[in-house]
């Protein structure tokens, strides 16, 4: 009991002390929450993009088989479909028709596609959430398309793909498979590329092999590897979101090692007159550690909240202008939270720790010499 | 009421915040399955094979069907100059 009332005297002695000194503790603090702020929101946000990417991405193409032509894309001939014949183990294939197309008067890039499961009649079009909000348009308007001979074509709009799945929809203009080769000049028995199925996962990889020993000039892309590329695309250790990370780190690490390398003569001075008048140097210590303690929590519990509401109430506003680069289509899309123990606590670790320590040794330095020494 | 009694009630606000924040993603999670569901039936029935992030360029609009030369696809010294290009390291597939 007698343990908890001193520590109890200690932490009002040190939030006292802590007051006398407002204006630099409070900026202190407004810092330090910052960094863990923009630390948080980076987790939260690239753990929960990579989950959902992960989640949503578990239904694409098994395998896609893409031609190359020199080292790049090319169209693939329907009759790949015959070569590539029964593989064992593959359960459909089909022909996919899907490119891109520049609309130069709101500068955005659409993904067109031709999809078999949509019956669409020649003049009708579904299109993603963006589209619509960067044309303003919807149901029932008109929708065109200028294609490679420079004609330019109508379409009316269906209906819009669902706001909730923009996060894959967004750019997204579905046109009948007709419309498609009219629009592209890409003649029948030609696809983009071509989609397989595979009963069993396990073989895969199998398939893959025997499809690259049959046809040579032929890529085929693994779901597996669609996922490992979310899995790491914006992961902790890659990218700017590393460089970003460093550079907050380092701010940091420099912030603390300019509070251990020396105290200013104001916080030596009542050292000193807290053993003049008979504290121990472990009472100072400890009350220096609650003073490292109360800071480095408090910003730390403020910044992770702050950036919890950031991420996943506002969807993550302040990265939009970053995430967003030259692109027009942007989706709307507020992310599921998914949260990492193990990141937090890392964050926790890395945030709190350094600071702590930092504090704590410039005390012990001066707490262990001669109060007189000090004062002087 | 001592100034150490407040510093208690103020982290123990802030540690039940952090757990309610544990607790509004499990819920969250819950509802957004439907959601989740609908987005996956996209995927799965239009072939997607990548989110749509950065549609500002080829590559960074399917950087899982990008080629090695996605970065230099003007030119081969013309350098990446999207600035999403250096949010994404390029897939793993073309890195290994």
């Amino acid at each position: 009991m007698d343990f908890i009332r001193k520590q109890a005297y200690l932490i009002d002695f040190t939030l006292s002390s802590l007051l006398r000194r407002k204006g630099k503790n409070l900026g202190l603090l407004l810092v330090y929450t910052l960094i863990v702020f923009l630390l948080a929101s980076v987790m939260l946000f690239t753990h929960a993009l990579r989950k959902e990417a992960s989640i949503i991405l578990q239904q694409s193409p098994e395998i896609i088989v893409q031609r190359l032509v020199a080292g790049r894309h090319a169209l693939i001939p329907a009759d790949y479909l015959e070569k590539i014949g029964q593989l064992r183990g593959v359960v459909s294939k089909r022909g996919r028709l899907w490119g891109y197309f520049y609309n130069p008067s709101v500068k955005a890039n659409y993904t067109v596609m031709a999809p078999e499961h949509l019956e669409l009649t020649t003049t009708e079009v579904v299109i993603g959430a963006g589209v619509a909000r960067a044309l303003g348009v919807g149901v029932g308007d008109y929708f065109t398309l200028r294609s490679d001979d420079g004609n330019t074509y109508s379409f009316q709009i269906k209906e819009l793909l669902d706001e909730d799945s923009e996060l894959v929809s967004s750019d997204l203009v579905l046109i009948s498979e007709k419309a498609y080769r009219v629009i592209t000049g890409i003649p029948e028995g030609q696809f983009t590329d071509i989609i397989l199925s595979v009963r069993n996962p396990r073989e895969v990889r199998k398939v893959a092999e025997k499809l690259t020993e049959k046809l040579p000039d032929i890529r085929p892309i693994l779901r597996e590897e669609i996922l490992r590329t979310y899995d790491s695309i914006f992961s902790w250790r890659q990218g700017i979101v590393f460089v970003l990370l460093f550079g907050a780190l380092m701010a940091f690490v420099i912030f603390a090692w300019d509070k251990a390398s020396g105290l200013s003569a104001e916080e030596k001075r009542e050292i000193g007159i807290l053993k003049a008048v008979g504290w121990e140097s472990g009472d100072v210590l400890r009350m220096k550690f609650w003073e490292g303690m109360i800071i480095s929590l408090s910003a730390f519990m403020l910044g992770y909240l702050a950036a919890y509401l950031h991420v996943f109430y506002s969807s993550a506003v302040l990265f939009e202008p970053v995430l967003k680069g030259w692109a027009t289509l942007y989706p709307q899309f507020r992310l599921t939270p998914f949260i990492d123990g193990l990141q937090l606590a890392t964050l926790f670790f890395f945030t709190i720790f350094p600071y702590v320590v930092a504090t704590i040794i410039p005390i012990w330095r001066a707490s262990v010499t001669d109060p007189d020494a000090i004062m002087r | 009421m001592h100034k150490s009694a407040l510093v208690l009630l103020f982290f123990i606000a802030g540690i039940l915040l952090m757990v309610l924040t544990a607790v509004d993603a499990a819920v969250q999670q819950d509802s957004a399955m439907e959601s989740l569901g609908r987005r996956t039936l996209l995927v799965k029935e239009l072939g997607l094979s990548d989110i749509a992030l950065f549609t500002e360029a080829r590559y960074t609009r399917h950087p899982s069907l990008a080629d090695r030369h996605a970065a230099f696809q003007d030119h081969p010294v013309s350098f990446d100059h999207f600035p999403s290009g250096s949010l994404y390291l390029p897939p793993r597939q073309l890195v290994q």
